[in-house]
């Protein structure tokens, strides 16, 4: 049978977020992003232009990269969600955070979560992309402070951290 | 930024979501993957005041592709797509278009139809559908149709799709190793909508061009086949000299917009290098398995 939803009516909407459940009522028309944030008060996804363009608002949804500015929260139902939250371990960076924290990656930061996000997706899918793929992978995020050379260095960094080969200098 | 209020109508089967169609009709927009509707309806660009979600409806995110062609569901998102051996194999126009589409959390999400559906003219996938001859499964509560990709494409984002219909699966005709293809494209950013792109399709038997579709993105309101440059091409031989005066003809044959992004006359020079450089690699990948 359909589910209908009237104007300003709820729905019930359940997924994990890093690796929690949750669960809420919420109108059909609030974005994934607002839900997050504002429901489920992790305010680490940013919203940069609310219409799908910056990626400051990358999720990982079921393992893969998606914009949570583009998916109505009802659409996640039953999914599997990690935000920038969900990368440190305690008081442990994760490696792309690290990596990014060693070169300097990034200036104001606000697009940091995003990047760190597709970065992630990115090296799950491979581990040794050069620095050609990483620019086209990550060209679908934005950073206004940057020039985007620093966040290169920083994935690049990521990538000799994440493949164990650290020079010797542990 | 934030949606307008909708009905929200979340169907579990095509005949449910062609019901809601048939009632709703013009007040309502199907989702699926949400990536060209939802950045609309955020910038309220003349939002659905009904919005049927077909995501969870069964049976839509089949591929299969097959020496006898290949079938996309409505539900087969780009990234699905991309990683599809069989798509490789049965359907490589379509495998060479996905990464050229959008950026990667955007082929998370959105559907190789849906980009067909909504037609943009600068995306890859309905000058694909328009170069291969595929075919548009159509669904209403009267039944079901088909439409051509040669007859589908009417004008910017509109399509011969009434607004009763749902589109179920688009059906692709066979490949095979007499045939050679390329999808390419030139954008100021890697990801962004093309300023130029073609997806060519190239026959040869014989040693001679039987066939030839030229299919451009991002130079008019739709996507845009050259009959007559196609034409030119025919019982020639796949050569340099051949694409070289394809690449005359297309420049000769296309009347391309102007818009921020390009000059008419750019976009008229780029449309010719496409032509040579895509013929020729179609011509290189005849009798090459995938």
């Amino acid at each position: 049978m359909t589910d209908t939803v009237p104007v300003h009516g709820t729905i019930g909407v359940s997924f994990t977020i890093n690796g929690e459940s949750f669960s809420v009522d919420i109108e059909a028309r609030r974005s994934l992003s607002d839900v997050i944030r504002e429901d489920a008060g992790l305010t680490g996804t940013h919203l940069g232009c609310e219409h799908g363009v910056c990626g400051a608002c990358t999720v990982l949804l079921d393992g893969a990269p998606a914009r949570s500015c583009l998916m109505l929260a009802v659409q996640a139902d039953g999914a599997d969600i990690t935000t920038i939250e969900g990368l440190a371990d305690g008081d442990q960076l994760h490696p792309v955070q690290q990596a990014m924290h060693e070169a300097h990656g990034f200036q104001c930061a606000f697009c940091a979560p995003g990047f760190l996000m597709s970065t992630l997706a990115l090296l799950q899918e491979n581990p040794s992309p050069s620095r050609d793929e990483i620019r086209a992978e990550l060209s679908g995020n934005l950073c206004r402070c940057t020039g985007y050379e620093t966040i290169l260095n920083g994935v690049e960094t990521a990538v000799t951290l994440m493949s164990g080969d650290d020079g010797g200098a542990s | 930024m934030k949606n307008p209020p909708f009905v929200y109508h979340r169907p579990e089967s095509v005949a449910e979501a062609v019901a809601l169609l048939a009632e709703h009709g013009d007040d309502a927009k199907v989702l699926a993957g949400g990536q060209s509707l939802l950045p609309t309806m955020a910038l309220r660009l003349g939002p659905p005041a009904q919005l049927i979600d077909i995501g969870r409806i069964p049976g839509l995110g089949d591929i299969t592709a097959g020496p006898h062609g290949t079938s996309i569901g409505a539900l087969v998102r780009h990234a699905e797509a991309e990683h599809s051996a069989d798509l490789r194999a049965h359907a490589p126009l379509i495998h060479e278009a996905m990464p050229l589409v959008g950026h990667r959390a955007i082929r998370t999400r959105g559907t190789v139809v849906g980009s067909i559906v909504h037609a943009d003219p600068a995306a890859e996938m309905p000058a694909v559908a328009l170069a291969t001859g595929a075919t548009v499964v159509a669904a209403s509560a009267d039944g079901e149709r088909t439409i051509e990709a040669a007859a589908f494409f009417e004008g910017y984002l509109t399509t011969a799709l009434r607004s009763d219909e749902l589109v179920t699966e688009v059906r692709f005709p066979a490949w095979g190793p007499h045939l050679g293809g390329a999808v390419v494209e030139v954008s100021r950013r890697h990801g962004d909508y093309a300023m130029v792109g073609l997806a060519c399709r190239l026959d040869v038997n014989g040693g001679e061009i039987v066939d030839a579709a030229l299919a451009f993105f991002g130079v008019g309101s739709t996507p845009v086949r050259v009959p007559v440059a196609e034409a030119a091409l025919l019982s020639r031989s796949p050569s340099k000299d051949a694409f070289e005066a394809a690449a005359v003809d297309v420049a000769r044959e296309l009347s391309p917009g102007a818009d921020v992004h390009a000059s008419s006359n750019y976009r008229r020079h780029v449309a010719g290098v496409l032509s040579r450089r895509g013929l020729a690699t179609a011509a290189s990948r005849i009798g090459v398995p995938a």
